[in-house]
């Protein structure tokens, strides 16, 4: 159809000219310097004044975390910390308060037992993050971890005496809530997001009622419908557990937010893949199972876990209800009057556990977007 | 001006139905009338091109026989089974009509391989050993068994437009379906994908084709339909159609496309 060009050529090489290593100039550390930091002189002066607050504040924190810090006090004397401060850190209060911050008020000689859970759930977490257990045995691996965290929570077996859940707290609250409430949240989030694009209208209806109500009241009100006004609905001497009442309230709102992400990937696929599988006579359970999901949720990692390390976080708002996550137990530890004023310390040390898990799922997704996409390179 | 066809279509109706039986179509998308009382049969073994300009609505009619468009009015009939709103019909009618896109529409995140294995796997539950053999035998006809395990993303358009078709004829349709197979395609890669369609019709497979590929159309079409402002407005063999066109659009059309090319 194109009718030929011809075009006369210019010059023709002798030989194929060979491929050379790029100038100094172009690559390499000194090169990225000059093209990034100093590339003129505005550029050069904003560069060396960060430099210099950056240097000032290092050097500043590091006397006051380090050098200047308090590690450790004798049987809370809390003197030396006093003298210290403003200069040094307090750390003492988190060396002296750890298993309190940690495990809230469960009883002390029991506390190997949450420390265990702790450790049970973050191998939880690295198993399911491996993708060569991506397999059907992995449901009854998160079973066995969860009832051996239930067994060792509760207790009341194996010689092991019973604790009250009111007694439960600290770090494996936070895990709980996070873990059950993100595991649960997801697939509902899975089935509302089908929901709101299914052609029959009772079940869009439902699932556009539902995420519309979670979403349009905060997470602390559900909290307290949850925990306050949910039991005067019973029948009277019916009580469910005031912790399972806050999951379920976490599991109800995370849900609506993934389901809204969830059905943004839904939405970006292409027409043509869900006719290409109508036309090949897929049902519709096997073309959302095999094309739909695997490909929406892959579009959705980045903000699927931006939500994930979210609620990770918002799971301190139990606090309100009375619930002893590892925020309000840190809060509790420094009621006490000789450790009052040591807030900076717990907090700090508070937010490196978040920062731990938080950047732990941040790294995750990048690697898991990097591998699952891999088709879309070429 | 096709008698003789018409005769053979009739004749083939007696002993069994045709493969694709339209009576009176009508659709609209909103207010716009997009299929104007559309009849026509399709015998089994018979190759039909239809062609016309853009938005003339050829896409919606082969898009309607296996309902990825739902029409309002008139009636279907594919193989004898009347496309309605029973799903049961729909599943039966989906697996015996394979499907060939302008936009390829392979599955992204599948292997070659898989893409032409699932169909066969979930809906013909075929073990999968077997569904692999089949599509490599399809892969094969198609000529590229060596993509097999390759990402839809790492080939040429021809080469993923080869793969759809055997996609498609893994499913052993007992019709095809080819929406503009070449439209998205570069020059150069047009001829390897009419190859494999034109291999394809020597093997006496029912095909509808909406292409502008007149030469094509002159190789393997048993008849052409010409499509207008959402109607049939001419049909016939590609001879008298190409040589003798009896309408004026028809005529402007043929001029517009033979001078693209």
């Amino acid at each position: 159809m194109a009718s030929d060009t011809t075009l006369t050529p210019v010059t023709i090489p002798a030989a194929p000219i060979e491929a050379r290593n790029a100038p100094i100039s172009v690559v390499g550390p000194v090169a990225w310097a000059r093209a990034n930091l100093f590339s003129g002189p505005v550029s050069t002066a904003v560069t060396l004044a960060l430099g210099y607050l950056i240097i000032r504040w290092a050097i500043g924190f590091i006397d006051w975390a380090f050098i200047n810090a308090v590690w450790s006090v004798p049987n809370n004397q809390t003197q030396a910390c006093r003298d210290a401060r403003g200069v040094g850190a307090c750390w003492a209060v988190v060396t002296e308060k750890h298993r309190f911050i940690l495990f809230g008020t469960y009883p002390y000689e029991e506390h190997w037992r949450p420390a265990l859970a702790c450790v049970v759930f973050v191998g939880l977490y690295i198993v399911s993050a491996m993708r060569r257990f991506w397999r059907k045995e992995l449901a009854l691996i998160w079973i066995a971890a969860l009832t051996t965290i239930g067994v060792l929570m509760w207790g009341g077996v194996l010689g092991m005496p019973y604790v009250a859940q009111e007694r439960w707290g600290g770090l494996p609250i936070t895990l709980i809530l996070s873990t059950f409430g993100l595991a649960f949240a997801f697939p509902l989030a899975i089935m509302v997001a089908l929901g709101r694009r299914s052609r029959m209208p009772a079940i869009k209806a439902i699932c556009v009622l539902y995420v519309e109500l979670i979403r349009g009241v905060p997470l602390i009100s559900l909290l307290f419908m949850a925990s306050v006004m949910f039991p005067l609905f019973l029948p009277e001497g019916m009580n469910i557990d005031k912790l399972l009442r806050a999951q379920i309230a976490i599991i109800l709102f995370a849900g609506a937010y993934l389901a809204e992400v969830v059905r943004a990937g839904l939405q970006a696929l292409p027409k043509g893949q869900y006719e290409a599988a109508d036309a090949l006579g897929l049902s519709y359970w096997n073309k959302t199972g095999f094309i739909i999901l695997p490909q929406a949720l892959r579009m959705v990692i980045p903000p699927l876990v931006n939500t994930f390390i979210g609620f990770f976080k918002d799971t301190s708002l139990v606090l309100i209800i009375g619930i002893f996550d590892l925020l309000t137990a840190g809060k509790t530890a420094i009621v006490e009057p000789a450790w009052q004023g040591f807030g900076v310390e717990v907090y700090i040390t508070i937010g490196l556990i978040y920062f731990a898990f938080c950047f732990a799922m941040s790294k995750y997704s990048q690697s898991l977007e990097t591998e699952l996409n891999q088709h879309r390179r070429r | 001006m096709s008698a003789a066809i018409e005769t053979v279509a009739s004749a083939a109706r007696l002993d069994a139905p045709p493969a694709i039986f339209m009576d009176r179509v009508n659709k609209w998308f909103g207010s716009l009338h997009v299929l104007r009382d559309i009849s026509l049969d399709v015998a089994h073994g018979e190759r039909v091109v239809v062609c016309g300009p853009s938005g003339s609505g050829k896409s919606t009619l082969i898009r309607c026989i296996n309902r990825l468009e739902t029409h309002q009015e008139g009636h279907i009939l594919v193989d004898g089974i009347e496309l309605t709103d029973d799903v049961r019909a729909l599943d039966a009618i989906r697996r015996e009509v394979g499907m060939v896109f302008q936009s390829f529409n392979l599955f992204p995140h599948l292997t070659v391989l898989e893409n032409c294995t699932l169909a066969p796997i979930w809906v013909r539950r075929m073990p999968k050993r077997e569904a692999e053999e089949l599509a490599m035998e399809y892969l094969n006809k198609v000529k590229i068994p060596e993509q097999a395990k390759k990402y839809p993303g790492q080939l040429s358009g021809g080469q993923q437009q080869r793969v759809a078709i055997a996609r498609a004829l893994c499913m052993k349709p007992k019709i095809m379906l080819f929406d503009e197979p070449t439209s998205a395609l570069d020059p150069e890669m047009i001829k390897e994908v009419l190859d494999t369609m034109v291999l394809l019709a020597d093997t006496g497979m029912t095909m509808i084709c909406v292409t502008h590929e007149m030469g094509f159309a002159r190789q393997v079409a048993d008849r052409v339909v010409f499509m207008d402002q959402g109607e049939i407005v001419e049909l016939g063999t590609p001879e008298t159609m190409f040589n003798n066109p009896q309408t004026e659009r028809l005529k402007l059309f043929l001029s517009q496309i033979l001078r693209g090319h």
